[in-house]
């Protein structure tokens, strides 16, 4: 008894480090279901097991959107909780928050942990880092879009299986080839705002809109109607009408249909090559997406998906310490490595890189090498460093409904894409008057 | 044939409507004023700058010309809901109504989709006629149909009316139901005696005995279709192919809770709120007129 109340009063005092003094908690809000949730789940488990003082919480709150929209609503009513996965398309809509976020870069200065955003690969740092340099959130899943061929419907339609196409024109030959042999689905697409815009424009070196993507300001317009941005979809749309490119929906929809053997042709995320591998029945190949050799530069790098952590505002001195740690932690080059191999992403910093390459891993498992080769082919440049828009979680939305019109044969890849600079531009302007 | 009741008390009534009217207040009044509130401003997404600019909101929604396609869109897609919803569980209240024996099991069986919420009745029907997988798919490809809603809109028109009429026949069929049955059957059979035929009984006598209650529930319909369908499409279409399912309420949604656009979204509920306010002061003082109770 005397003992407990000791412990107590020391406790009170302050003087007591150890269990008995309670720890602090840190909430992180994430989007990551099913297996991902486990992996997510496995990272807090194995940090507070490594140290005392913090406990992280990582609670599921849904979708991408979803979870930002309970973030938001929760920061209004002055619950937020201290960390937050965003999608890539969020992060415009973060960064201009100012009063709401606590960029990356200060959290880790202020904590006094030691921070070098340099070791991350230049596309993923560069797609959350500001123009004078700091790191404004924590670069968390990343990956690209990847080009996936089913190699037994090639063999079967008389195509060397070894030899995915590598140009849009190769491509159209394998079309013809694979369709002639009676393939009823020849190319299906993920994704298609971010594969055959936002991808398509860094691989092929061309600007998504003025002012560095957006990076330079909110003052920013769409530049995705230039005469290469309507060649492409004006392709695509006339390889929907040949019945050579099957539409599948404006998310993965397009993973089932490659996977189930249904088309022969895929791009699709890095992140859907845990589902094929387990689905597949047939022999298939990871491959860099195709591009246009006639198109100059080409091809540049691929941009990333995924999500990065943001640090919300508000909280106290001593958990944006954890915060810190937490994120110490995560940067470690072993941690990184493991998250890539059981996940699928890209491992995001060079050391991880380096360290997976020494583990023999791509030795036995290429494809997942060549996400990152794809994402550093080149140095980026201001076309291929990623894109910064307002509000384009509309933005994106209005770009899939143009490019539904095109691929239905409703308008023509010309008129479909002016309208969606003009929608696009008029929720830009929008953005930039609330963020005044 | 008005029946009142009279209350001595001064109070009473009022105490015994209070729960209602505050239930009101809280949950209907108050979200609408602060929506109009809302619909008058530009704010950032977490709310930290907020500016007022007046009409500003509804200018740009008026001058995008999707935003008026959707309202087309939004007319066909009630128009087919309410009607298509009315005809067809008025068919299966007539039947349901003349069964004599197990009468109970395909009442229960009718009204049992209304206990689905309106989003799994859209990822139903949405499997159903999944593009690649779907069953229906399957057997229409057999009849030679080209069936993929993914990109062809009217098909994906098709599906979520389906899906919200589906849903929406179970409430239908049991008010006509009802109402079939507060018929007194005595007219029905003077008329049969009188050498009436069924169909004649049923548009001369049965249709125009039972106008409160299809007019009721063209007003619930309506009303359904406008505001309650949006699980049923962010489950399926998402507004797509295109725009041609992006019913207003579903842009209310895409952009208020989605992409965090406040003020538009504000701007378009008040609309809605609006259009529903005319259509129903529509229908209660000229349609009802035709009504005979």
């Amino acid at each position: 008894m005397r003992i407990k109340l000791l412990a107590a009063a020391l406790a009170s005092a302050g003087l007591f480090s150890g269990p008995a003094q309670a720890q602090v908690e840190i909430q992180w809000w994430h989007s990551m279901g099913g297996a991902l949730g486990e992996w997510v789940n496995g990272l807090a488990t194995k940090f507070n097991a490594s140290q005392k003082d913090y406990k992280v919480m990582a609670t599921f709150k849904g979708s991408y959107p979803e979870s930002m929209t309970a973030a938001i609503a929760a920061f209004r009513a002055g619950s937020a909780p201290h960390l937050l996965q965003v999608f890539e398309v969020g992060t415009a809509t973060m960064m201009a928050a100012k009063g709401a976020i606590v960029p990356v870069a200060k959290v880790m200065a202020d904590a006094k942990e030691p921070f070098d955003p340099k070791a991350y690969l230049p596309t993923v740092a560069g797609y959350y880092t500001d123009q004078k340099g700091n790191m404004l959130s924590f670069p968390f899943n990343s990956s690209t879009v990847m080009f996936y061929v089913n190699k037994d419907a090639f063999k079967k339609a008389g195509l060397d299986p070894n030899k995915a196409p590598r140009t849009w024109k190769e491509v159209a030959v394998a079309a013809d080839k694979l369709k002639a042999a009676g393939q009823e689905c020849v190319y299906t697409t993920s994704w298609p705002s971010w594969k055959h815009i936002e991808n398509f424009s860094a691989w092929h070196n061309l600007p998504i809109g003025t002012k560095e993507n957006g990076f330079g300001g909110f003052d920013t317009q769409f530049s995705i109607n230039s005469p290469a941005h309507v060649k492409h979809i004006s392709m695509l749309g006339d390889m929907a009408k040949k019945g050579q490119f099957t539409y599948a929906g404006r998310t993965n929809q397009g993973d089932a249909k490659f996977s189930s053997g249904e088309c022969a042709m895929f791009t699709g995320s890095t992140g859907a090559q845990a589902g094929i591998r387990k689905a597949a029945k047939f022999e298939w190949s990871i491959n860099f997406i195709p591009y246009h050799d006639d198109i100059v530069g080409a091809p540049q790098n691929s941009i990333i998906g995924g999500a990065s952590l943001w640090v919300m505002a508000g909280k106290k001195p001593d958990e944006y310490k954890g915060v810190a740690r937490f994120f110490a932690f995560l940067s470690q080059a072993d941690v990184q490595m493991e998250s890539h191999i059981s996940t699928g992403y890209v491992p995001i910093t060079q050391a991880a890189y380096e360290m997976t390459k020494k583990s023999g891993f791509y030795d036995k498992d290429p494809g997942a090498e060549l996400a990152v080769k794809q994402l550093t082919n080149k140095a980026p440049t201001a076309n291929s460093k990623g894109l910064r828009f307002g509000n384009f979680v509309q933005g994106r939305t209005v770009i899939e409904e143009e490019l539904e019109s095109v691929f239905s044969g409703k308008k023509d890849a010309k008129t479909a894409l002016d309208d969606a600079v003009r929608r696009g531009n008029e929720i830009l302007r929008q953005f930039e008057a609330a963020n005044k | 044939m008005e029946k009142r009741v009279v209350f001595r008390s001064a109070w009473l009534p009022y105490a015994l409507v209070a729960p209602q009217i505050a239930i009101t207040l809280v949950f209907f009044f108050w979200p609408a004023v602060q929506a109009v509130w809302y619909s008058f401003q530009l704010q950032d997404a977490f709310g930290l700058k907020t500016q007022f600019v007046g009409l500003q909101n509804f200018a740009a929604l008026f001058k995008d010309d999707n935003y008026l396609e959707s309202f087309k869109t939004t007319a066909l897609f009630s128009l087919l809901v309410a009607f298509s919803g009315l005809a067809i569980s008025l068919l299966l209240a007539t039947m349901a109504d003349r069964v004599l024996r197990g009468a109970l099991a395909y009442k229960t069986l009718l009204i049992w989709p209304y206990a689905v919420a309106p989003a799994v009745a859209g990822v139903l029907w949405a499997f159903l006629f999944a593009p690649s997988i779907g069953i229906v798919t399957y057997v229409l490809k057999g009849w030679g149909v080209d069936w993929n809603w993914i990109i062809k809109g009217d098909q994906a028109m098709l599906l979520v009316v389906i899906a919200s009429v589906w849903k929406q026949i179970s409430y239908n069929f049991l008010f006509f139901l009802a109402g079939l049955q507060s018929i007194p059957k005595s007219l029905i059979e003077a008329a049969a005696i009188d050498g009436a035929g069924p169909l004649r009984r049923f548009w001369t006598i049965v249709f125009p005995l039972l106008s409160p209650t299809t007019f009721f529930l063209l007003v619930v319909n309506i009303v359904y279709a406008f505001f309650d369908t949006f699980g049923v499409i962010d489950a399926t279409t998402q507004g797509g192919p295109a725009q041609s399912t992006n019913i207003l309420v579903y842009k209310v949604y895409h952009d208020g809770i989605k992409a965090a656009d406040l003020g538009g979204s504000s701007a378009q509920s008040v609309i809605l709120m609006f259009i529903v306010i005319v259509l129903t002061v529509v229908q209660f003082r000229f349609i009802e007129r035709r009504v005979q109770y």
